[in-house]
């Protein structure tokens, strides 16, 4: 059996209201709220980047999963916001988490999908049999330019997943599939603070398409119907789009549930799948299977069908819920304190 | 080791000295203190400077200081030791003075602070740069943790601590030297701005520029100089951890009341026969605690005497009548050598408005970083 | 701070890793060649578990200029369950929820950076545990 041997999410206690968000461009919150109906978003402190947050989930997963971090062969990040624009991410949270010198490590870059990415690629690693262990980590810290409707739901927060095989699996890992096009429906050039986006064209012929396409095939790929799904999870760049994908796929609401955390957290980019499928782990039953499609702007989208094992009940207890994470000791910002801690003011060099 | 005195004194102005260099501030004030003695012998020069290569870029001061004051071909030593530079280039010369190998030797210490270096970092280089600074804490953060864990064990309050800087403020007032010279009171130091809780901006000694020398010499050099005797009788110096996170006892000053130890025993005195000291104020609790390891106090007890006065000209064991490192100034390495004119001037009977009558016994401690080094030097009416 | 002195000291400041004299068994963070306790030189490697309590701590308000944008902060010293102290800030919470004795977990966090295009610099804080 290969699939996931432990998993661990993070994200950080700081949190701006959306409606504080939009009373400082002077728009209405209530009116914004019919479409994008998010609450709050996590905030990283300034202490905080995709690497601490990448070794904060990364020290869960190993908890949970009992293994010595030298016996892994993989370390891959995915991230829109790793923070150097040449020097990985990777190894740096490979020696704060103990992993290594024997270890491949890579940086991914899809926008939201990085995640995703390094999780595929961790997988077949082991599925090809070359390592016993290969961890996959999804974070971001990702920035909306002020005023910018992505200022709204960009977010921080990631989750790791550590592939492995035999009795200690907590999730199999049946199938996967991806699909990808080029479609420039978000992106960012080098030495821009913050990306550019299409608008109206980030809809139906980029998250849509590659959603919807990448979970018929995966599905298609693992002979089930929407029917035999416990829990689904997709990207989060908001609610509306993945409620939209959801209602298209013919999952009910209930099926969404569990991992739908982007009201609370916001889009935590290559963080949203990712958090999404932990806090699906930290409920689901035993021998309960899961959809899981990401998407990332460029575009494509992954897809993993996975079941859970009876081991997961006793390593989650481990360490702490994303939903529990969500809930405690949240310390909100107003927008001013929010700018700062996100560096949009422009400092004296 | 035969007998040591210090038989000339020189003092520069402390402050914001925009006008003067380092080399200018040093040659101010050896060669006051070498006119002072009135001898034209110099062996050798030791002296005291934290850091001439992070505020000046200038390291090397052993050469461009034994230059500019015209004394080539000296033998001369910079001496470092963060803030007690100063005493332990005291003690350097004490020692090559004691030990017969010179007649006559300049113990000096400068520091040139306001050119624009970045001073919390330099001065930051007195800590444990890895398990210390490197974690964001600072000087007064540091002094800061020391004061809670004071006011925690020992019941000091906020108001005793800042009774300290009012009195040495006071001082100052006296002093025409001095930095900062204006009174204050403890309401002022307590809605000061907060710098490192709980210290405020009025518990923190200045950034300042400034020199200091003494003369060091034998005793047939002491005679030929037709200056009041005054006898180098104790000299101690100790070390401590670095780190403060370090140290058995957060709230006392180990290596002070070592090296105290060491100099009363060397002079045949205990803190009861010190007639006036200088103190090593850089922080308000820097006094107490010193205060305590001088055993000035019991152990804890030192807030109550300095919020009720003890500390005072008229006190028991008047305190930093300079007006401290908190108004006098501190110009780091200049400090532990102003100390020592400060008492000697205080013994000589030249101390003016500030001067303690019938003080015969004076002592002098000098501290690096938080508490890591010190030196003790006491001082007598010969 | 120069890159071979920050990646010297990478398994301190990522993986709190100490030593244990073999002599009377005290522990060192950092290791040292010389036990501080009883000047032994023979020592054990040790991973320090990160758990410990708040001994005292101050809030800076007046920091290093690189670091002035968060200040004010916590800095604290920590007694680790091991029985040695170290100094670190102690980050996200409130100054008010700290008290002598407060129980902490460390966290790996950004800890200095120099401008903005120097090496970026991490390193153990603490948080509540």
């Amino acid at each position: 059996m290969i699939g996931i041997v432990g998993y661990g999410a993070y994200v950080p206690r700081y949190r701006v209201r959306i409606a504080d968000v939009a009373a400082q461009w002077g728009r209405d919150a209530d009116a914004g709220k019919k479409g994008d109906g998010l609450v709050e978003k996590t905030v990283p402190g300034m202490d905080e980047d995709t690497i601490t947050i990448a070794v904060a989930a990364g020290r869960r997963a190993l908890a949970r999963a009992d293994v010595a971090p030298r016996g892994i062969g993989a370390l891959y990040i995915g991230s829109e916001s790793h923070p150097y624009a040449v020097k990985p991410s990777g190894t740096v949270v490979a020696e704060a988490l103990g992993i290594g010198p024997n270890v491949h490590v890579a940086d991914f870059e899809f926008a939201c999908k990085a995640g995703t990415e390094a999780m595929f690629c961790a997988l077949s690693h082991v599925r090809a049999g070359e390592m016993d262990l290969a961890l996959a980590i999804g974070a971001d810290t990702s920035q909306g330019a002020p005023s910018d409707p992505l200022e709204y739901t960009a977010s921080a927060g990631g989750a790791a997943y550590l592939f492995g095989r035999g009795e200690g699996v907590l999730a199999e890992i049946l199938h996967t599939h991806s699909l990808t096009s080029d479609t420039p429906d978000f992106w960012r050039r080098e030495g821009r603070a913050y990306p550019s986006h299409a608008g109206r064209y980030t809809g139906q012929p980029a998250y849509f398409k590659h959603l919807l396409g990448c979970a018929r095939a995966t599905l298609e790929k693992s002979g089930l119907t929407a029917a035999d799904v416990a829990h689904v999870v997709f990207h989060m760049p908001n609610d509306k789009f993945p409620l939209a994908a959801a209602k298209e796929l013919g999952f009910t609401r209930a099926q969404l549930d569990l991992g739908f955390l982007v009201r609370e957290m916001g889009n935590s980019y290559s963080g949203s799948s990712p958090t999404g499928l932990a806090a699906v782990l930290d409920g689901a039953s035993a021998d309960q299977v899961v959809l899981l499609v990401s998407y990332g702007s460029g575009s494509g989208s992954d897809g993993f069908v996975l079941r859970t094992t009876p081991a997961l009940a006793a390593a989650r207890a481990r360490a702490p819920f994303v939903k529990d994470e969500l809930a405690r000791r949240r310390a909100y910002l107003d927008y001013g304190t929010y700018a700062k801690y996100r560096g949009k003011y422009r400092l004296k060099d | 080791m035969r007998d040591v005195y210090v038989i000339g004194l020189g003092l520069t102005r402390f402050g914001e000295l925009w006008d003067e260099s380092l080399r200018d501030l040093f040659v101010d004030a050896a060669k006051q203190a070498i006119t002072d003695a009135r001898i034209d012998r110099l062996d050798g020069m030791y002296v005291g400077c934290m850091s001439g290569g992070l505020f000046v870029e200038q390291e090397h001061l052993s050469s461009l200081l034994a230059d500019y004051l015209g004394a080539l071909p000296i033998p001369s030593v910079r001496v470092e030791s963060a803030c007690a530079s100063g005493g332990m280039a005291l003690r350097s010369a004490f020692f090559e003075v004691a030990s017969g190998a010179s007649e006559v030797v300049l113990a000096g210490g400068v520091e040139k602070m306001t050119d624009g270096a970045d001073v919390t970092r330099a001065l930051a280089t007195a800590s444990d740069q890895e398990y210390e600074a490197y974690q964001g804490v600072t000087f007064p953060g540091l002094y800061g943790m020391m004061a809670r864990e004071h006011m925690r064990r020992y019941g000091t309050t906020r108001e005793q601590i800042a009774a300290v800087a009012v009195k040495n403020h006071g001082n100052a007032v006296l002093n025409p030297n001095a930095q900062l010279r204006a009174k204050i009171t403890v309401a002022d130091v307590l809605a000061s701005t907060m710098v490192a809780d709980p210290l405020r901006l009025l518990d923190c000694s200045p950034v300042s520029d400034g020199a200091a020398a003494v003369l060091v010499a034998s005793a047939e050099y002491a005679r030929k100089s037709q200056r009041p005797l005054v006898k180098v009788t104790g000299v101690g110096a100790a070390t401590d951890t670095i780190a403060l996170h370090a140290r058995e006892d957060l709230a006392a000053l180990d290596a002070v009341a070592r090296a105290a130890a060491k100099a009363y025993a060397q002079a045949g005195r205990g803190p009861r026969d010190v007639h006036v000291a200088e103190v090593h104020d850089c922080f308000t609790i820097a006094e107490i605690m010193a205060t305590e390891a001088l055993g000035f106090f019991e152990l804890g007890r030192g807030g109550l005497g300095a919020g009720a006065g003890e500390t005072a000209r008229g006190g028991r064991i008047p305190v930093n009548t300079s007006g401290g490192l908190k108004a006098k100034g501190h110009p780091v390495g200049a400090t532990g050598i102003a100390q020592v004119a400060e008492i000697m001037a205080q013994l000589r009977g030249e101390a003016g408005a500030r001067q303690i009558k019938g003080a015969r016994v004076g002592l002098a401690q000098n501290m690096g970083g938080s508490g890591g080094s010190a030196t003790v030097h006491i001082l007598e009416v010969a | 701070m120069p890159a071979p002195q920050y990646a010297r000291e990478i398994p301190r400041r990522y993986r709190l890793e100490g030593a244990r004299c073999n002599g009377c068994s005290k522990v060192a963070f950092p290791a040292r060649r010389v036990c501080p306790s009883c000047h032994g030189d023979a020592f054990a490697p040790i991973t320090l578990l990160g758990k410990g309590k708040l001994v005292t701590w101050t809030v800076i308000h007046v920091a290093p200029s690189d670091l002035a944008m968060q200040s004010p902060y916590v800095v604290g010293i920590v007694e680790l369950a091991e029985g040695v102290r170290v100094t670190a800030q102690v980050v996200d919470c409130d100054p008010t929820e700290l008290t002598f004795g407060t129980p902490l977990e460390h966290v790996f966090r950004r800890v200095r950076t120099e401008g903005a295009g120097g090496i970026i610099q991490y390193g153990y804080k603490f948080t509540l545990a």
